[in-house]
């Protein structure tokens, strides 16, 4: 019994060890969305090439939705945008754009420049929906289902791996779910 | 031409803005150090180990108008905390809820005290092992001082 005692603090230290090592590798910057599961909060604002034209959640229509935060000031919104075109020319989800803290004219050429791959585009200036769906910055993604409910969200650039890796399993599930309520 | 020059550049300096820093003017103040609790209470989501009143990470300010505002609302506290759990997580808090995913942050360290003080008293309720009395014996006793002498 005395000799069980003795190594208990060895025990433990092994314990502790193993449990901070581990704790290296996690990533501190992941948090949990609070959003998933939720329903795309209601919002009103003008779209980005159509100054005049009121948005709302209802404007965003699609079995599948994406709804990718982007802005002129991010580099990575760059990065992902050749992703972006290919997504929305595959036509398996509707791809719409959120303009994130940017500058109207600014984006409207970002457009032109490069490519619009979406849908259409929030314009968003103060950030107010972004506060509404928990963005901290862009790129970040969305994917809203049919309802209307957001099922996903990923912080950082799409690229081929994460769309194949993250994407691409989340979109079938839900291509299934809908065949299942149609047939 | 010169002066001209130099009269336009002073006349500009006046139309520089400071709409980086936050000066909110409050009502009361009340309302101001409601105000100033809350941004050190709530932690910035985009910047690992600041709270929105430390950062300067355009979201923190984004999020320090938007408590800002919640305020002017005549929102209560618990409102604009449970208005930031809900679009950022637990995340943001600093003081997290008590759930079952935070119970052993909460009273991991009083078990351990617990433990260390259940520890401490069964040590000291042990009744002292009493000691034996070595006698030397009369050849160990010359032994000892025939090794003290040659030291």
């Amino acid at each position: 019994m005395n000799k069980i005692i003795r190594f208990i603090p060895l025990i433990l230290f092994v314990a502790l060890g193993i449990i901070l090592y581990r704790g290296l590798a996690l990533n501190p910057q992941h948090m949990p969305s609070a959003l998933v599961g939720q329903k795309m909060p209601e919002f009103v604002l003008t779209q980005l090439l159509k100054p005049k034209v009121m948005l709302t959640e209802k404007n965003l229509v699609g079995d599948i939705k994406l709804l990718n935060v982007w802005g002129t000031w991010c580099v990575y919104c760059k990065y992902e945008h050749p992703y972006l075109v290919d997504i929305a020319q595959s036509g398996r989800v509707a791809l719409y754009g959120l303009n994130y803290k940017d500058d109207r004219d600014d984006a409207a050429q970002w457009l032109k420049d490069y490519q619009d791959p979406y849908r259409l585009s929030i314009f968003d200036p103060l950030g107010k929906l972004g506060i509404e769906l928990g963005v901290t910055a862009a790129p970040e993604t969305f994917v809203i289902d049919s309802k209307g409910f957001i099922r996903m969200k990923h912080v950082g650039p799409i690229d081929g791996k994460v769309w194949q890796d993250k994407f691409l399993p989340l979109i079938e599930t839900l291509e299934k779910e809908l065949k299942g309520v149609s047939s | 031409m010169k002066y001209l020059i130099i009269t336009v550049l002073f006349l500009l300096t006046f139309s520089i803005s400071a709409w980086e820093t936050d000066t909110y003017v409050f009502h009361d103040e009340v309302t101001e150090i409601r105000y100033k609790t809350l941004v050190k209470e709530l932690r910035c989501p985009k910047c690992q180990n600041q709270n929105l009143a430390d950062s300067n990470s355009p979201i923190a300010a984004d999020l320090r108008r938007e408590v800002f505002e919640l305020l002017e609302q005549g929102k209560s506290d618990g409102e604009i905390v449970n208005f930031m759990v809900k679009r950022y997580g637990e995340f943001v808090l600093y003081r997290p809820q008590v759930s079952s995913l935070t119970y052993v942050l909460w009273f991991g360290p009083a078990l351990l005290l617990l433990i260390g003080v259940i520890v401490v008293v069964q040590i000291l309720r042990k009744k002292p092992v009493e000691k034996e009395t070595v006698v030397l014996s009369e050849e160990q006793k010359n032994k000892l001082a025939q090794i003290l002498k040659d030291k």
